[in-house]
């Protein structure tokens, strides 16, 4: 397995946020992480980094427990993360954003460079050296993608990468999400829209109220209306 | 005219060092959020170690590697403080950052005294330029020429460091989000470490090229932290452009005030900041910061009046308190007063800071002037004792109410800096208006009226008065306007958002707690028999926010037992050692880093563990975390 999350219990102070979470990911996979909002999607990937300060579980990347690591040595292990918010660096360029990211090459995931990632995203590139803070949503949303993929990442989680995009730009970011898979890369994806989640997605869990309430594959979801009305907005 | 250039040029050479220090503590406020009270002290050491270095080594290569030696130097030292202690504190609110980097301060006062002796240092001149360079019959040194063209030199350098490298570019990333730069696979603690020490180095350096300027002394950390304040302030806290406009605009104004108001020249720069202030609360180069963090509290515990078994105790308490002259002597009972009045001091800024959020640096400024107003109705208008004491405070009430306007319009460490550097305009008046204030003589001979002339007397009197502020205090906390205050401390945009007017709630608050510290100094007036300006001095500010500390920031009454104890052992300390600012700045950090929630914080929250069978997941004591919201 690429990544396995076991038993993963999250406090935000005297809150109790997650309970039990448990799921897999195996070797160039995508799952899709569903929930509503609020339901503990941002606040698994969180723990996961290590960004979540009260936190158990165990969390196995690659063979090796990170769970007692710091954030930067996780991410440092080959784990990307691309935040829900995208907090991209509004005062840096395109350019010095790509460049806060960047981490030397890794063995066993694809190697990633600016003009790649240029062709990748293409809007990017023709916008070098403007801040982050003048660029439209779905501009930041490829920044924040194509800045965690310079630290050469083997798995990356996307916390809603598709929230408050048109569905041009929507279009624009499955295709890179098919590109970053074909390349090697394992992905988890958090979303609302199980539209979007379909188009990218081998297998799904469902998390409600920090509860993993689901696993299986896309068909199998479909096969259970049920699940789907009961947990998903659509 | 020659004159009036020549002026302008020794401002400018004053600007090169403050420029120096202040982008040393803009820089390392933008990536660590850490408003380095240390920065001073850092200052001062770079100016004593590149003075001892300059007396052994020789030659031109001696001298000017001296300077960087000794930078390089204190930045060493900055780095193991870093590491030992802020790694610490980094998610602690800021206020216990400025507190324990303000202990730092303490105890470097104390050990340069110790190493450099309490004497003036006076350094060599930079081989090179000793002489002075003639100016239409006016002389310049040379060597603040060198100074002047430094200035932009280094600011240079630092654009290039920041725009042109990768480290650079790290730090303006972590500079707005750390959690971000950390979740990109950098490692923070070294960027913290590293920016921390390119900081102290700037500052050091600051203090080593003054050498050839002005003799070194133990005191030069407070005058240029202070300074440092209002250059940040002004310019903006973060920004190092700003950190040099606002250099070269304060020491211009410096040497220019020096020829309009020779005796209080200090106060045109504060008015300058005044204006800056109201215009741009963000500083003329700074941004507005985001949603400010919560200034006290590391947890959320509803406040609750007491029950009545707890009155009952209090009351006991206070009777047992009333008993003391029945057994002590004459010195325990002058203790006792002076502890009361302190009570008096602590309790008005608990209420300001625990129950406003507002952590004021300078709240001696107000009990100082409760003090000075005795001393001039008494001495001056020669007014009974009685009427001094009901008027005396308004001094300091009309201090507050001028300066809390300004103060209430910034929160979290602008607050804090903005207080602070009130104070010291107070306490430079106080100290160079000397046919008003007598100067660093004092004003003598206030003596209390023979109704309370016995030590015991004025014991009753002292504790009767602070009980009274005590319960007024109390109350206030669970009136409406307490919650209104409290709902501005919690969340200033929701509580406007109901309709509060949170400007006004927290600019009354500033007054009460102003007019009550007045309150304090005016007792403090008659049991001294004088008044000094070290009554409204920054030192008796910080005692005023560690005992707030001790007794704990999250509780509604902890500055009564914080203030009690720390006076107590401070009294007992000063008469023990000569080095009490080393014991008290080791003190303070510890309070800091091993016991944030006081006294009275850790007792409630054993009493509540013994009441809930399971305990919530706060722990007892702080630990360092790695990484948190």
């Amino acid at each position: 397995m690429k990544l396995t999350v076991e038993g993963l219990n999250s406090h935000y102070g005297p809150a109790h946020i997650l309970f039990d979470i448990g799921f897999e990911v195996g070797e160039g996979e995508v799952v899709a992480l569903l929930g509503r909002n609020g339901a503990g999607k941002s606040t698994t990937f969180r723990s996961i980094v290590g960004l979540v300060a009260q936190r158990s579980g165990r969390i196995t990347f690659e063979g090796k427990d990170v769970s007692a690591k710091p954030t930067h040595e996780i991410v440092r292990e080959g784990l990307g993360y691309v935040p829900e918010e995208r907090r991209i660096f509004t005062d840096l360029t395109v350019e010095e954003n790509l460049e806060v990211g960047k981490q030397p090459k890794r063995p066993n995931a694809p190697y990633w460079t600016r003009e790649k990632l240029f062709a990748l995203f293409p809007n990017l590139g023709e916008m070098k050296n403007r801040p982050g803070g003048r660029m439209s949503g779905g501009e930041q949303q490829m920044l924040t993608i194509a800045r965690t993929l310079m630290g050469n990442p083997s798995l990356v989680l996307l916390d809603e990468p598709s929230e408050g995009l048109s569905p041009k730009i929507v279009e624009q970011m499955v295709d890179a999400i098919l590109t970053m898979k074909k390349e090697g890369v394992s992905i988890v994806v958090s979303e609302q829209n199980l539209h979007f989640a379909r188009l990218i997605s081998d297998r799904a869990y469902i998390i409600e109220r920090g509860r993993i309430c689901f696993g299986g594959t896309m068909a199998e979801l479909d096969a259970r209306p049920d699940i789907r009305d009961a947990h998903l907005s659509l | 005219m020659a004159f009036y250039v020549v002026q302008f040029l020794t401002g400018l050479a004053s600007a090169a060092s403050l420029f120096l220090v202040a982008s040393g503590l803009s820089i390392i406020f933008g990536v660590t959020r850490i408003v380095n009270f240390a920065h001073g002290a850092f200052y001062m050491i770079g100016a004593y170690i590149a003075f001892t270095l300059t007396e052994r080594l020789s030659g031109a290569f001696g001298f000017w590697g001296s300077i960087v030696l000794a930078a390089l130097a204190v930045a060493l030292i900055g780095v193991l403080v870093e590491m030992v202690l802020l790694r610490r504190i980094y998610h602690a609110p800021e206020l216990f950052q400025l507190l324990a980097t303000f202990g730092l301060t303490l105890m470097v006062e104390d050990l340069v005294v110790l190493i450099w002796g309490p004497d003036d240092l006076v350094g060599r001149r930079a081989p090179g330029f000793k002489g002075a360079v003639d100016f239409f019959g006016q002389n310049i040194p040379s060597y603040d020429l060198f100074l002047i063209a430094l200035g932009p030199v280094v600011l240079g350098i630092l654009w290039l460091l920041f725009q042109r490298t990768r480290w650079g570019v790290l730090v303006r990333a972590a500079t707005q989000d750390r959690d971000m730069v950390a979740a990109l696979g950098v490692n923070q603690k070294w960027l913290f470490t590293s920016v921390f020490a390119v900081g102290v180095f700037l500052a050091a350096l600051g203090g080593a090229l003054q050498i050839p300027r002005d003799a070194v002394h133990h005191a030069m950390d407070l005058r240029i932290i202070v300074e440092v304040f209002v250059v940040v302030v002004i310019g903006g806290l973060g920004s190092i452009v700003g950190a040099f406009v606002a250099a070269v605009l304060v020491s211009e104004l410096n040497a220019f005030g020096i020829l309009i108001f020779p005796k209080i020249s200090i106060i045109l720069v504060f008015l300058v900041m005044a204006v800056v202030l109201i215009v741009r609360p963000w500083g003329l180069f700074g941004k507005p910061e985001a949603a400010a963090r919560k200034t006290p509290g590391l947890t959320v515990n509803p406040w609750r009046p007491l029950t009545s078994n707890e009155r009952l105790a209090s009351l006991a308490a206070l009777v047992v308190a009333a008993m003391l002259p029945l057994f002590a002597g004459n010195y325990a009972l002058t203790v006792g007063s002076e502890i009361a009045i302190f009570v008096i001091f602590a309790v008005s800024l608990h209420f300001l800071m625990s129950v406003g959020g507002l952590a004021s640096f300078g709240h001696a400024a107000y009990f100082g002037l409760g003090a000075y107003g005795v001393a001039f109705l008494a001495k001056m208008a020669g007014l009974p004792m009685i009427v001094c004491l009901l008027l005396g405070p308004l001094l300091g009430c009309m201090g507050a109410a001028v300066f809390g306007f300004f103060a209430v319009q910034l929160s979290g460490v602008y607050f804090a800096m903005l207080t602070l550097a009130f104070a010291q305009i107070v306490w430079s008046i106080a100290f160079q208006w000397v046919s008003v204030t007598g100067g660093d003589n004092g004003i003598l001979g206030i003596w209390p009226e023979k109704w309370a002339a016995s030590p015991s007397h004025f014991y009753w009197l002292a504790l009767g008065v602070a009980a009274l502020v005590t319960i007024a205090l109390r109350a206030m906390v669970f009136s409406p306007f307490g919650y209104a205050l409290r709902a501005t401390r919690d969340s200033l945009l929701r509580s406007e958002a109901i309709g509060i007017n949170a400007k006004r709630i927290q600019w009354t608050a500033f007054v009460i707690a102003g007019t009550t510290a007045g309150i304090g100094g005016a007792l403090f007036a008659y049991l001294k028999g004088s008044v000094f300006p070290d009554n409204l001095g920054i030192s008796l500010s910080v005692d005023a926010l560690v005992m707030v500390l001790l007794g704990g920031v999250e509780t509604v009454s902890g500055a009564v037992v914080g203030a009690i104890v720390y006076k107590a052992l401070n009294i007992w300390l000063v008469s023990q050692t000569d080095l009490s600012k080393l014991v008290l700045g080791g003190f303070i950090m510890l309070i800091v880093v091993v016991f944030p929630k006081g006294i009275v914080g850790v007792l409630e929250m054993l009493a509540q563990r013994r009441r809930k069978a399971s305990p919530p997941g706060s722990p007892l004591i702080a630990k360092p975390i790695e990484s948190a919201e």
